[in-house]
Parts: structure tokens; sequence; C-alpha cells
């Protein structure tokens, strides 16, 4: 079926549409929200079936010759991308049947979620500059619906500069758009690669690179764009923040590593720029998460530190370094997803999300502890967890590469996310019970499901790397040689 | 005719980033205002400003004016707009809740 990569973009919007008429029927919409989320997974699975079969998919919108119409691509990184997004939305969206209060449950929680699905799906499979801005809005309005919903005063506060730093983005991503338009005189991201080939690199061009940079990385929170991300993310229920943390950021750091390897692959300038702000960002990241002694906080500075990490091994960019960067980006929204649940548990048993004030889990909850600690090991990149095989092709890429400072600065990381992961498992789990605990034995069967089906799949990732490798080559083989996204695109 | 543009343009992001930087929320909502209204401008601007007819093939015209960043202002004019109003609306809710406009005062405690 030629219209089968449109499904995990129109499943989620339909859904949405129909969840909205009856917002205050709680049951319905949490059975419809899975139904969706799952036919969603079932349809990606085949994607990613035909896709290894018979190379990039294109999906022209109404019939309009390439380069005229709106183009759909999905290639392997995209299918992929959709299929880890499905399963996180498909764990926080269970998560909050019991992790989020009624009263936010009820105004229009479960369509917002399907909202920013499609707006997350679309854009990492559209093949269209311009679309991609769109996709991006609609991501971004339902984010800020999502941070504000509820509306205690700290995310009331929290909301309106999360909101008037993505306009400006915006603005940003806009004015990008045009300079590149009047350069190149297309929309079409496999026809703007080509005429940028026949350009010869002109300095305007190094110029429209850095300011995608700017805008992807305001989006994505890299050095020195990131100071808006701790605060706001800060704000959100646990659920949210988990949704955020796994899916929000990475687009940027997709929409940096499909326009950069497609548009500006021959920009040497532009490469070093982004090698240069991706350490920094892996820097400040891990002081972060050791300066704080408060769980959000710690696990938001990791999310900064692994999108340090991720494009850093972009760019570096040969094949070694570009499957680590995809290994790396996979395993890393489900981890970030698995760890912002399991710290919303911890925050439920004891009342705060201060370290200090919490101790001695592991006696009454050991199931949680064990849990975390698997999630913490395979976060530092232990060897049979899911984190390792990424950090390793990365670090080996860097070295082939002959980035040594880099790859150095990216294996002491790992171990300064260890420190930080592990001073929560300590301070946490270990020592005597603190008196916040509540008396009887809290019941957390239903929250620990999703975490536990997280984990599960990070394992299986870390034992099963020969198996993800035969499909992440493919997806990095694209990355590689943009003629073959070109060729798919355009039917040359 | 292109490079005035450019300098008005030019103008009106200055004017918006200097009203971004100011304290009061309405100012910084006024900010993003002028912000659009210059990479709307912009957009028009870079598609090019040569002459020729609207872009209504009822014109039966030689040349006419390129219909597509037309079509991508209109779509960018309907978003900024749904965002500012969302702004707004936040804006007052904010003012309503936490009693102050100011953006310094909208810090918090400090582990809050």
């Amino acid at each position: 079926m030629t219209n089968l990569i449109l499904f995990p973009i129109l499943i989620p919007l339909f859904t949405g549409i129909i969840l909205i008429f009856f917002h205050k029927r709680i049951h319905l919409q949490r059975g419809i929200s899975l139904l969706s989320i799952f036919s969603s997974l079932y349809v990606t699975f085949i994607m990613i079936h035909t896709i290894k079969e018979e190379g990039i998919q294109t999906v022209n919108l109404g019939n309009w010759e390439a380069p005229f119409g709106i183009t759909i691509v999905s290639d392997m990184l995209s299918a992929l991308l959709v299929l880890t997004t499905n399963i996180v939305a498909l764990c926080c969206v269970f998560f909050s049947f019991r992790g989020l209060d009624k009263e936010r449950e009820e105004s229009y929680y479960y369509p917002i979620v399907q909202f920013l699905l499609v707006g997350v799906t679309g854009a990492f499979s559209t093949g269209d500059i311009f679309n991609l801005f769109v996709f991006f809005e609609v991501m971004l309005m339902s984010s800020y619906v999502l941070l504000v919903i509820g509306n205690s005063k700290i995310q009331l506060r929290e909301t309106v500069k999360y909101i008037i730093v993505n306009v400006v983005a915006s603005g940003l991503f806009v004015i990008t758009v045009a300079y590149l338009y009047s350069v190149v005189g297309t929309l079409n991201m496999a026809h703007i690669s080509e005429r940028i080939s026949e350009l010869n690199q002109p300095g305007i061009l190094t110029v429209i690179a850095v300011l995608f940079l700017i805008v992807f990385g305001l989006k994505g929170a890299i050095f020195p764009l990131f100071f808006w991300l701790p605060g706001s993310y800060y704000a959100a229920p646990i659920p949210i923040l988990a949704l955020f943390g796994a899916l929000l950021t990475k687009v940027g750091v997709y929409s940096i590593t499909r326009t950069y390897s497609l548009f500006f692959y021959e920009d040497t300038y532009a490469f070093t720029l982004l090698a240069i702000l991706s350490l920094i960002t892996i820097v400040l990241g891990v002081i972060g998460a050791l300066a704080y002694n408060d769980l959000k906080k710690i696990i938001i500075y990791n999310i900064i530190t692994a999108i340090g990490v991720i494009l850093f091994a972009v760019s570096v960019f040969n094949e070694t370094s570009l499957n680590g960067a995809i290994f790396y980006l996979l395993h890393d929204m489900i981890v970030k997803g698995a760890l912002f649940l399991l710290i919303g548990i911890m925050i439920y048993l004891t009342g705060t999300s201060n370290l200090n004030s919490m101790s001695g889990l592991m006696k009454r909850y050991p199931f949680l502890a064990w849990i975390f600690f698997i999630a913490v090991i395979s976060l530092a990149g232990i060897p049979p967890l899911s984190g390792f095989v990424g950090k390793l092709l990365i670090i080996q890429g860097g070295f082939l590469d002959k980035n040594y400072l880099g790859s150095f600065i990216v294996v002491m990381s790992s171990l300064l996310v260890l420190l930080s992961g592990i001073k929560i498992f300590v301070k946490g789990f270990w020592g005597d019970e603190s008196p916040n605990l509540t008396e009887e034995k809290r019941k957390i069967n239903i929250q620990l499901l999703p975490c536990i089906l997280l984990i599960t799949l990070s394992v299986l990732i870390g034992l099963g790397s020969e198996v993800m490798y035969s499909y992440i080559s493919i997806a990095a083989e694209t990355l590689l040689h943009p003629e073959n996204y070109i060729h798919a695109v355009l039917k040359e | 005719m292109e490079l005035l543009m450019a300098i008005i343009i030019g103008i009106l992001f200055m004017c918006a980033t200097y009203l971004i930087l100011s304290k009061s929320i309405l100012r910084i909502i006024i900010g993003t205002g002028l912000l659009s209204h210059g990479v709307h401008l912009l957009v028009l601007t870079m598609g090019g400003l040569k002459g020729g007819a609207a872009p209504l093939l009822g014109q039966h015209a030689t040349s006419y004016t390129d219909p597509l960043p037309q079509a991508l202002i209109l779509t960018a004019i309907v978003i900024s707009f749904g965002v500012t109003s969302f702004l707004l609306v936040l804006a007052y809710r904010t003012y309503q809740e936490l009693g102050t406009d100011n953006l310094e005062k909208l810090r918090g405690k400090k582990h809050d």
C-alpha cells in the first residue's frame, strides 16, 4: 500500500479529533488513546519491514511531481524514530492513568498528547522544509498546552518563558527558510540538496547552515541555547515531563542531523562549529547533573549531555560514528523516558523531589530499586545494556577521525553521568527509611509496568544489538549517501 | 526596492529585539508581534519584488508575482495568530494568578 507511511501521522490526528468530543469520559479516552498508539505501532512495524526490503518510501501528496508538491519521505532513520516515539508515548500515556490527577486528565490531556504525536511523527517523516516548520508548530503548540495544563503557579510562570523562547526560535526558522528559498528557489529537501551541490558552497550557505544550527539548537537545547530547558521542563507533571524529555529535544537533534547530512555535508566550517558546541554541551550537561540535589534537575541535565554526545557523533560524520549516533539516539529516547517515569514514582512515594530528604526506599520497594539501577547503568553505558553499543561506536568513530579530545570527553562524560545517576540510587534507596515515607506500603504496580517495558526494551536492544545493527546501518547509509535520498524522492 | 525593504525589516527586528528584552510581559508580546511582521515581510522580500500581476490566472498577464512566498506567509500568519492569542491569554492568567506582569519577579522561590 503506497499510503502506508502516512498512517503514523493520520492515526493520531483523527484520534485526537475524535477524543475532543468527550473529554470528560476518562475511561473511554484512555482506551481509545491506547488503541490508537497500538495501531500506529503495528503500522510502523510494517513500514520498517517494507523500507528494509524495498528501500526509502515516498508519497507525493496530491499526486504532484516531487519538487512541486509536498513529499512525505520515510527512510530507515525516520521509521525507527517514529517507532521509538510511539513506544515512549505508549508508556507515558499508560503511566498517566495513575500518575496524573483527574482534573488534568479531564482537561483535554489525551487529545493533546495525540496532537503532540502528530507533530513529532510528522517532523520525523516530512521531506519539505516548510512543512517541517508547520509540524514543528503543531508539536510546539501541543507542548505549550501540555506544559500549562492544570495551571499551577510554577507552570504558568515557566510556560510564559517557554513560549517566548519558542516564538523567537520559530521566527528565526522562517527567516532561515526565506534565506534558503532566495538562494536555491525550492522547498523540497531533496531538491534543495541537489541545487546546493551545484552551487559550490558560496559563503551564504555557511551562514544558512549556522542559522539552522541556531534554530534547531534552540529546539534541541545545545550550548549556548539550552538556558530555557531546565526551568521549563522542571514545571511539567511527570508523564508530560517524560514525553518532553524523550521526544521534543530529539526532534531538534534529528533536524540538525537531517539538514547537515543532506544540505551542508561539504561545509567543514559548520561541522567544526557543531563539534565544538556539542562538546561544550556535554561538559555543561554533566556539570549541571552533578551540581543539583534534585531528582528532576539531575535527569534534565542528563538530557543535555546526551544531546551533546549524539551531535558530536553527527559532527564526526563517518560511518561508525553515524551508526553510533542513531543507536544512541534510540537508546536515549527509551532510557530517558524510563528514568523520568521512575523518578516520578519516587516523588510519588516520598512526596518530594529533593534527594536530601529521602532515603531507604530499597527496604519496601526492592523491585523499583533494581529497575532504577538497571536504568542508571544503561544510561551510563555498561556493556550488556543498550547505552554501551552506541557510545562504543561514537568513541570509535571519534578515534577514526583522529578527534582524540572529543572521544576523551565522551568517555569522561559517561563516568560523570554514572556518578550523577548512582548519587540518586545511593541517597534515595540506601540508608535508613526517611520519615516522610507513608506508613503503609503504597501500591505502585501499575506505574511500574511502563518502566519495566522500557527497561526490558533497553536490555533487549543491548543484547540483540546484532539485529538492531542491520536496521541502523541502513539508516546511517542514507545519511552518508544523500544521493540515495535524492534519487528516491526525485525519481531520476 | 529590496534594499529599502531590507532596511525596514532590519528596523522591525531591532525594535522587536529591544521590546523582547524588556521586563513587562505586554511589551514582550508586542515585540513578538513586531518580530513576526518582520519575518513575514522578509519572506515576501526574499521571494523577489519584481513587477507582475497578482497570482490570479484570470488576469491573463505575461508575468505573475511568485505565488509560493505568499502561501508561506499566509501559513505563517495564522500560526503566529494562534500562538499570539494563546500567549495573550496565558499572560492574562499569569497576571491573575501571580499578580505581576514583571518578568524579573516571575522567578519563584529558589527551590520551587
